[in-house]
């Protein structure tokens, strides 16, 4: 770890906030996706038995 | 083949899907050694102290959150003249990107702004014409959620998308046009004079082409859920109409 001196403060939280939000749009993204492809995946079974 | 080509959904759900491993892999790589190399192996600036660290999110985010903006204008452009559905939801899935790329642009700055200048926030061209791009982007986002229809959506959200270019290109420019901000000059330049030292700019360029990378990767990614999320639409309505 770096030393950071008196702005360890300011720098480690903008580097947390941009993780937390990259992560949640990864996230967010991947789980939006996961749930859409089920739905079409589960749509295109039943017209298939139809 | 034709460029236009990939505007068919299958060709384009057949390119990304093969290219989405590895453009994931690449940008976990090039994200993380540019972010390594600046915050454990740069030194101080003898002005900023550490707080120079911070370059490396800042600019690369502000980077993103601008041209994601110009990315969307170019598809809307092609959905008003060419009415190709794939890349308006190239618009639709980058819209949120950009927007979490200009919060983080707002937060890292006012969050560097407060030793630096004294002050989190300044009614400043640059950071002002950012804000409001940061509220054009919410607009937009809304806008989609809000119509039914899809093609009516996505004309009027591509008209939006016309407007807020304009805040867009003030954001990357406002600096030229007005004397009277806080916000300092590009830190990267083809002009050495402006340039910042080799010893940051080499870190921050990596990290510019990992956010790059990880902009590409997620379009692609959410524009294969556009493009199943209207196939889903289009199947249910099939269903109800049976």
């Amino acid at each position: 770890m770096p030393d950071l001196g008196t702005y360890a403060v300011p720098v480690l939280s903008a580097y947390g906030a941009t993780g937390v939000i990259i992560a949640l749009l990864i996230w967010a993204s991947w789980r939006r996706g996961r749930k859409v492809r089920q739905e079409l995946h589960a749509l295109e079974g039943r017209r298939k038995d139809a | 083949m034709s460029f236009w080509e990939y505007a068919n959904p299958k060709r384009f759900m057949a390119l990304s899907g093969a290219s989405l491993p590895w453009l994931t892999a690449l940008t976990a790589l090039v994200l993380g050694v540019g972010l390594i190399w600046g915050f454990f192996f740069t030194p101080d600036d003898f002005r900023q102290g550490s707080t120079v660290k911070i370059i490396y999110i800042h600019v690369p985010s502000a980077f993103i959150a601008i041209n994601a903006w110009l990315m969307m204008l170019v598809t809307s452009l092609v959905w008003l003249i060419r009415r190709h559905h794939v890349s308006v939801l190239a618009a639709r899935a980058a819209a949120p990107i950009g927007l979490a790329m200009t919060a983080i642009g707002l937060i890292t700055g006012a969050v560097w702004g407060q030793p630096m200048w004294g002050t989190w926030w300044e009614w400043d061209p640059r950071l002002t014409s950012f804000l409001i791009l940061g509220l054009f982007y919410l607009g937009y986002i809304a806008l989609w959620e809000a119509i039914d229809d899809a093609d009516t959506a996505a004309d009027l959200t591509s008209v939006l998308c016309i407007v807020g270019s304009v805040f867009a290109v003030l954001s990357r420019y406002a600096i030229l046009f007005w004397n009277q901000g806080l916000h300092q000059g590009a830190s990267l330049s083809l002009d050495k004079e402006e340039n910042v030292h080799d010893v940051f700019a080499y870190p921050l360029w990596t990290c510019i082409i990992g956010f790059v990378l990880l902009f590409v990767t997620l379009v692609l990614l959410r524009t294969r859920t556009e493009i199943r999320a209207r196939r889903v639409k289009a199947l249910i309505a099939r269903e109800r109409m049976a």
